[in-house]
């Protein structure tokens, strides 16, 4: 094999060319076993929830006897029953008490011989209750809101530099408006599911999450089980956008209902239960408040924002802090304030913060231009900053202008009426809008392993996963590279806890993070090679471990990946049924590994943010205080006759400072910004701003 | 969810005797919506009687011009049928605005008349809902009803044992009732024929009971009588997203058009609403209002008014009286313009 010369050379580079999904002929043809699918045991057991209606109050009796008649039910697992856990964070703390803090919080758990008995036996199960009226109403009156110590992902939780309103006060030119947006849910097409069975003391857990290492210490905490003991598998998952990124209450019963019985228990949630039991996206309320010169220069930036989180856990998204970063201004402010609610606990949700906080600054910078009488791609251009505005450092690179122009040619920008609700087509109106994206760029520390013997496919290992996203084409084809070899020489394994410790899929770190550890791994083998064996592959082989992780780039430099969207929407002027017939989207993200896979990210990311800004609420049912739509009936989702024609292009940017590898993530810039190019687009076609998510049918006709 | 058992009969007649015998039981069609109501535990029955390879699949002609629709034709055939599509346009335009394809392949024209209300709170039962266990309240009305009743609903502010808004999700069943359709209905008794419009019913002070239709009642086959003019009508469908969702507003509508240019005369109209009522809304007092008036926009749109006058919505679902008032006034010009072109 050639993979330890130097300089390889006898294969093309494997990265930046556009490779087909490597696990795309296995799971059209249903061999690529999700977690559900693992067939483990010819008689599995089947567990399902029982959950409670009420949202607040405690559980006052438990009568399982029904239940526990029925034939084929094992066992039931209530408060009162089930095995104590070890520590964990509260909000997972399930069936250890008998308090309930959210509607459809599990107050007990059937285990039976088929998953049709358990369903019947959770009907049988009596519960009573002590309920209070719960509060989850959000609003910027509230008493109680308060500050968190620091935001998700830790960054701070407010930031003010200058003396914000009094520049607002001076201005010239100002706009004050507030923006909402909705719960939002993540529905990736698999369900959560897990498959657990105890070997012994060894727990073994078949699984749908975005990083089997994520799941490693709270079970070996909530089991009282050391790492050896815990075993998890995740080789295909089914879409996540961070719903699958925590421990949730479903793994832990499966772990619990399978120690109880003994046996192998298969869990999958409902698509009803996710809207509970895996979190979903923090409402929003924003107020903007941008002061301008005449000329367009911005001279204050206030971003105050306040959330939702639950009464269990306290998970404070950090909306505002794309703010910190996107435009030049002297005086500027960011803030977040939480209410505890009696709700689930709020999650991930695809480019948390981002995806809200965005939504609401490039709507204002479109009011702005409007109330200036600027072009809203000039207004961006005109306050793009030389260095990052907050924290004083140079960009690693930043090409959010070159996005802008190249995205205005390919839509076709010049030339724009600015005045709104002078164009139709038939009944339609049409107008365009324009918005900014931009999502951090990290990586976080990962781990590999390399087994490279004579005359055999190379093992790389890395506990990585792939969620769907194409990491495990992309991760063969850095590895390929790295290695010098063809793709088919590679055999990556990911997905396995007892592989080498990686960080999980999330953040849109997953190729940043893994990439530099596979790249770093490779280059142990080739220096072990040449220092130990005269650069000849021994007979018997060579393993090597490599890894990588945030350097002093962090500190040195201010690290992202920009975009810009383009988007036209036709208004029906009868019904107020709004249409995206095209976007175009133009992406600086460092280097991209995969065309294919990068823009089906691109792709499904502008996608989320369409379905965001038309159709996706999740309703909080003030008097019971469940989301009252959820299932995917009521709960919509973009379907492909939404979607109209997608013009994605990116940038060959380089960037040599953010990691070896020069990439910058990809998941999650494509949804940033999408809808608030749509809901300015909206504004151009109908002259109505709308200020709440999603713009559905009605919003044409408020106020009339 | 419930065991149950499966049973296929052998003819309509042994289908009406299984299921006449069994209270808790129910005919299955596409089962596209009652078995996802078992799987929810809304629905339990204790025996399914199999009725798709039953009741017919094929679409006959009547003598008088109009079509016999079999029971188990699914929606998919019935708009793809060229007599349906030549003769009552409106129903295949329905048709195809419902569900999905493959919804639509398996679902059947019996089970569409009868699926039941989308309501979150019907769906749910943790939740109260009159409809689903009579007495207990009705969610909806404090709750989440953005796509709810505007016309005909019991609201008595929703914590009695009679109020409901549901409305009829069927987009198929505008269509058969802007065109006067017939329901076979064959039960223990015999045969009988129902007209649409008493087929399904208001909520009034029962609104557990969607229809006329008693326990073990078949239905067999529906007749769409002729109705020469419907050549020219229409079925829109205002939704959420482009596809895949149920009505927020439908109309169906047909025009008699006598006359040409301005003086055109509205001879007759045929107009039924869709996700206003508990029942797909025959909008007589708009037809009544038109019947021998000019077809201005200005008249499409007095009529609708006064229909819509009756109307009683919730601050959530009110927009949907401009909404049905544009859409009607706007299909009505565009049949009108069509049969002046
Ligand atoms: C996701 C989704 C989206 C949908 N969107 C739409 C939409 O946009 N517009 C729309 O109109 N519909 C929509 N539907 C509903 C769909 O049209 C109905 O589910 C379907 O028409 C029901 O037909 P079926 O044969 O499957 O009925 P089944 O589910 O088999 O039966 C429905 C009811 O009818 C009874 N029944 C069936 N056949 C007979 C018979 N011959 N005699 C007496 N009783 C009978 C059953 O006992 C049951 O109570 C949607 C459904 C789903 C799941
Ligand atoms: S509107 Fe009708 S179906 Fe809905 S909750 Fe009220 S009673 Fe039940």
């Amino acid at each position: 094999m050639t993979a330890l010369s130097d300089r390889p050379t006898t294969h093309a580079p494997a990265v930046g060319s556009d490779v087909r999904r490597i696990d795309g002929p296995a799971k059209v043809r249903g061999r690529a076993p999700y977690a559900y699918e693992h067939e483990l045991d010819s008689s599995p057991a089947f567990v399902a929830i029982v959950q409670s209606p009420v949202a607040r109050g405690r559980v006052v009796s438990i009568d399982a006897s029904a239940a526990e008649a029925l034939p084929g039910v094992l066992a039931v697992l209530t408060h009162e029953n089930a095995p104590r856990l070890g520590e964990v964070v509260e909000e997972i703390r399930v069936l250890q008490s008998a308090t309930v803090q959210y509607a459809g919080e599990p107050v007990a758990a059937v285990v039976a011989e088929t998953s049709e008995v358990a369903r019947d036996a959770i009907g049988r199960v009596v519960v009573r209750y002590d309920s209070e009226a719960p509060d989850v109403v959000l609003s910027v009156d509230r008493d109680d809101l308060y500050a968190p110590e620091q935001l998700m992902a830790g960054f701070e939780t407010d930031s003010v530099i200058g003396d914000v309103d009094a520049a607002l006060a001076a201005a010239p030119v100002a706009v004050d408006v507030t923006y909402a947006t909705p719960v939002q849910h993540n529905q990736p097409i698999e369900m959560h599911a897990t498959v657990a069975r105890w070997d012994g003391d060894v727990l073994r857990m078949w699984d749908a999450n975005q990083g089997p290492h994520n799941l490693v210490p709270v079970l070996t905490s909530a089991f009282g089980i050391t790492e050896d003991q815990l075993h998890v598998v995740s080789p295909y998952v089914g879409g996540a956008f961070g719903s699958k990124a925590f421990t949730h209450v479903h793994q832990l019963l499966a772990g619990m209902a399978a120690r109880v019985t003994g046996r192998t228990v298969k869990l999958e949630l409902t698509r009803q239960q996710m809207s509970s039991l895996v979190g979903h996206r923090t409402p929003t309320i924003q107020r903007l408040r941008l002061g301008a010169e005449a000329d367009g220069t911005l001279t204050a930036i206030s971003h105050e924002v306040v959330e939702h989180t639950s009464r269990n856990a306290e998970f404070a998204e950090q909306t505002a802090t794309a703010t910190r970063l996107l435009y030049a201004a002297p005086a500027r402010r960011t803030t977040h304030r939480l209410a505890r609610l009696d709700v689930p606990a709020p999650t991930i949700m695809r480019a948390p913060g981002e995806t809200p906080g965005v939504y609401a600054l490039e709507s204002a910078m479109d009011e702005l231009a409007v109330a200036l009488g600027m072009d809203p791609v000039e207004l961006r251009v005109h306050n793009e900053p030389a260095r990052d505005p907050e924290r004083d450092v140079p960009w690693s690179s930043r090409n959010l202008v070159a996005c802008l122009r190249q995205g205005a040619e390919r839509f076709g920008w010049a030339g724009r009426d600015p005045r709104p609700r002078v164009r139709e087509v038939g009944r339609r109106l049409v107008g365009t809008g324009v918005a900014a994206s931009t999502y951090p760029t990290r990586r976080r520390p990962s781990q590999c392993r390399i087994e490279a013997v004579p005359g055999k496919a190379t093992v790389v290992s890395i506990d990585a996963s792939d969620i769907g996203t194409g990491a495990w084409t992309a991760l063969t084809q850095i590895a390929a590279d790295a290695l010098g070899v063809a793709m088919a020489e590679v055999d990556l394994r990911i997905g396995d806890s007892r592989l080498p410790k990686a960080s999980g899929a999330g953040g849109s770190t997953g190729t940043t993070s893994w990439g530099p550890a596979i790249q770093a791994a490779a280059q142990a083998l080739r220096e072990r090679v040449h220092a130990e064996h005269g650069g000849q592959l021994p007979a018997g082989g060579v393993v090597v471990t490599g890894s990588s992780g945030p350097g002093e780039e962090v500190e040195r430099f201010s690290m992202h990946a920009f975009g810009a969207h383009f988007a036209e929407v036709r208004v029906d002027r009868d019904t107020g049924e709004v249409r995206v017939p095209r976007m175009t989207s133009v992406f600086a993200a460092g280097r991209i590994v995969n065309a294919t896979t990068a823009r089906s990210q691109f792709l499904g990311g502008m996608t989320m943010g369409l379905s965001m800004a038309l159709h996706e609420e999740s309703v909080l049912d003030a008097v019971h205080g469940h989301f009252a739509n959820h299932d995917l009936a009521e709960y919509h989702v973009a379907t492909n006759a939404d979607v109209g024609e997608m013009d994605i292009s990116w940038l060959d940017e380089v960037d040599e400072h953010v990691n070896p590898l020069g990439a910058k993530g990809i998941g999650e810039i494509g949804i940033v910004g999408a809808a608030a190019a749509i809901g300015n687009a909206y504004w151009h076609a109908t002259g109505r701003r709308v200020r709440d998510l999603p713009i559905t049918p009605e919003a044409f006709f408020r106020g009339e | 969810m419930r065991e149950f058992r499966y049973e296929k009969a052998t003819d309509p007649a042994g289908a009406v005797a299984t299921l006449t015998a069994a209270p808790e039981g129910a005919y299955l069609g596409g089962g596209t919506n009652l078995v996802d109501l078992m799987r929810l535990g809304v629905a339990t029955p204790d025996v399914l009687v199999d009725v798709r390879q039953l009741t017919s699949t094929e679409v006959e002609d009547l003598p008088d011009g109009g079509l016999r629709i079999g029971a188990a034709v699914p929606n998919a055939d019935l708009a793809a049928e060229p007599r349906v599509r030549e003769r009552f346009p409106l129903l295949a335009q329905a048709l195809l605005a419902g569900a999905s394809g493959q919804l639509r392949n398996r679902a059947t024209t019996g089970g569409n008349l009868l699926q039941r209300t989308r309501c979150t709170y019907f769906t749910d039962v943790t939740m109260p809902c009159n409809k689903r266990a009579p007495g207990s309240g009705c969610g909806a009305v404090a709750g989440y009803h953005r796509n709810l009743a505007v016309l005909g609903a019991t609201n008595r502010g929703g914590d009695d044992g009679h109020t409901c808004i549901a409305t009829h999700p069927s987009d198929m069943a505008v269509a058969l009732r802007a065109l006067d359709a017939t329901v076979r209905v064959l039960g223990a008794e015999g045969e009988r024929a129902v007209p649409i419009g008493e087929l399904h019913r208001l909520p009034g002070e029962d609104p557990s009971r969607d229809t006329t239709l008693a326990h073990g009642e078949l239905i067999t086959a529906i007749d769409v009588p002729a109705l020469p003019w419907a050549t020219r009508s229409r079925y829109r469908k205002v939704r959420d997203r482009a596809s895949y969702a149920f009505a927020l507003v439908s109309v169906a509508a047909a025009m008699d058009l006598r006359g040409t240019g301005p003086d055109a005369v509205v001879a007759d109209v045929r107009i039924a609403l869709g996700g206003v009522a508990h029942v797909p809304w025959r909008a007589t007092v708009a037809e009544d209002a038109l019947r021998g008036g000019p077809a201005t926009e200005e008249a499409f749109a007095a009529a609708v008014a006064a229909e819509l006058a009756a109307a009683d919505p919730l601050p959530e679902n009110a927009f949907k009286l401009p909404m049905a008032t544009n859409l009607v006034t706007r299909t009505l010009l565009q049949i009108s313009g069509e049969a002046r072109a």
